[in-house]
């Protein structure tokens, strides 16, 4: 029991990295994580051993997933690339693989966080997700390809057409 | 054909930037990538993604985390019973857009006039508490005789909470409202998932009904009058789903005996 509470203690800090990763903001990432937390608490008599880790990454995933599906609509990021004296200088980088999350579907990206970020195996991001390898192989393929368009400098608009 | 012989998949490609890849195959890649050029840029870039990403985030899991992420505060908090009903929180599916009118379906369409004032004031109590985080209910679920003798009180008449647990459906608590016709009675379920249902309750003088469906964006009711009560079982829009517990909600208020003390 005490020893359950010590796996989620110890999951906390990847969970914030991964929270912030997914959600792009500070506040957000946090109340999910939150979230996270008191759920987990309050399923812990429905825990019967196995990798409260990959348990707590499937909770957040879906809380956030939820949570998109509650803004009736998604803020447009707007591109300014090419002229934006902003994206210049030292933190360029980060800024720009940020405005490359923001980009992406919500499960594509999920994906990519899990396998880079979490350094979660396909089978534990499968597990996660609710998904078949195939499809977290293709979700990553997916996040990619859309990532390496993105940095490189062709326009997001061109890509978004269904 | 030989391992070698065999082109490398995208996946392959992939698994081999993720160390996914058995040992044997992982020479074979490599080797590929040597002859095809195309191929190592974009296994390149995509360790750039991976490096930009960690670069990024990666220092987050080092930061001291706030005080709300405190677990044995948290843990404090649930046993006090404020963050069970918490909990849910951003489970908080459900939330549409702001457009208003409701609308009933097909060979439902026959709508009465209480059928829609219900449905509609049912479902946007559901909107507004399904997503309440600290609030969503005045009484908690665990004071369910009390909770069932104030509701009785305040509509004037007998009522029921439904035993919704065989469905996976916990009364997390109930709470009373304004309705088309008086007071109206307010109870919240929910599911381990998180999803959560609403039983709204209230006067009126229509005739008895079966289940009637509306459904609004990704909400749905059933609404149904028994003994001069209307009553509007309010869920995500899941129709098989929404309609096994608004029959199970019925069939438990239709038996013809005094409530047993909730």
């Amino acid at each position: 029991m005490s020893e359950f509470r010590d796996q989620i203690e110890a999951a906390i800090p990847a969970l914030r990295r991964y929270a912030r990763a997914l959600t792009r903001d500070t506040e957000t990432a946090d109340d999910i994580v939150q979230d996270t937390l008191v759920r987990a608490l309050r399923s812990e008599h429905l825990f019967h051993g196995g990798d409260v880790r990959a348990w707590l990454y499937t909770i957040l995933t879906n809380l956030n997933r939820n949570r998109l599906r509650t803004l009736s609509r998604r803020p447009v990021v707007t591109q300014i690339k090419d002229n934006d004296a902003a994206t210049g200088g030292p933190e360029s980088g980060s800024r720009d693989i940020t405005r490359a999350l923001d980009e992406l579907a919500e499960e594509p990206r999920a994906a990519l966080l899990l396998v880079v970020l979490e350094g979660l195996t396909y089978r534990e991001v499968a597990e996660v997700q609710g998904v078949p390898i195939g499809t977290v192989m293709s979700r990553l393929a997916r996040a990619r390809t859309q990532i390496k368009s993105y940095l490189d400098g062709e326009r997001p608009a061109l890509r978004r057409v269904k | 054909m030989t391992e070698q012989d065999r082109n490398v998949t995208e996946d392959e490609l992939h698994a081999y930037v993720d160390g996914e890849l058995q040992a044997e195959r992982r020479s074979v890649v490599e080797l590929w990538l040597t002859a095809h050029p195309d191929d190592a840029a974009r296994v390149a870039a995509w360790r750039g993604q991976a490096e930009l990403i960690r670069a990024r985030y990666g220092a987050v899991a080092n930061e001291k985390a706030p005080r709300q992420l405190n677990l044995a505060r948290l843990a404090r908090r649930r046993r006090r019973g404020v963050a069970a009903v918490a909990a849910a929180a951003a489970i908080a599916a459900f939330i549409g857009g702001t457009a208003a009118g409701w609308f009933a379906r097909g060979a439902e369409a026959v709508t009465s006039s209480d059928q829609r004032r219900f449905t509609a004031d049912a479902l946007e109590a559901y909107r507004l508490y399904v997503v309440e985080v600290r609030h969503p209910v005045e009484v908690p679920g665990d004071q369910r005789p009390h909770l069932v003798e104030w509701l009785s009180k305040r509509l004037g008449s007998p009522l029921r909470a439904p035993e919704l647990d065989k469905m996976g459906l916990k009364l997390v608590g109930g709470r009373l409202l304004p309705g088309p016709t008086g007071a109206s009675a307010f109870f919240m379920y929910e599911a381990p998932s998180g999803e959560r249902f609403t039983l709204y309750c209230g006067h009126t003088s229509d005739q008895e009904t079966a289940l009637l469906y509306t459904s609004k964006e990704h909400n749905a009711a059933y609404y149904w009058v028994d003994h001069n009560l209307a009553y509007v079982l309010s869920g995500p829009a899941e129709r098989d789903k929404l309609r096994a517990i608004a029959q199970a909600a019925y069939d438990q208020i239709d038996v013809r005996t005094p409530p047993q003390g909730g």
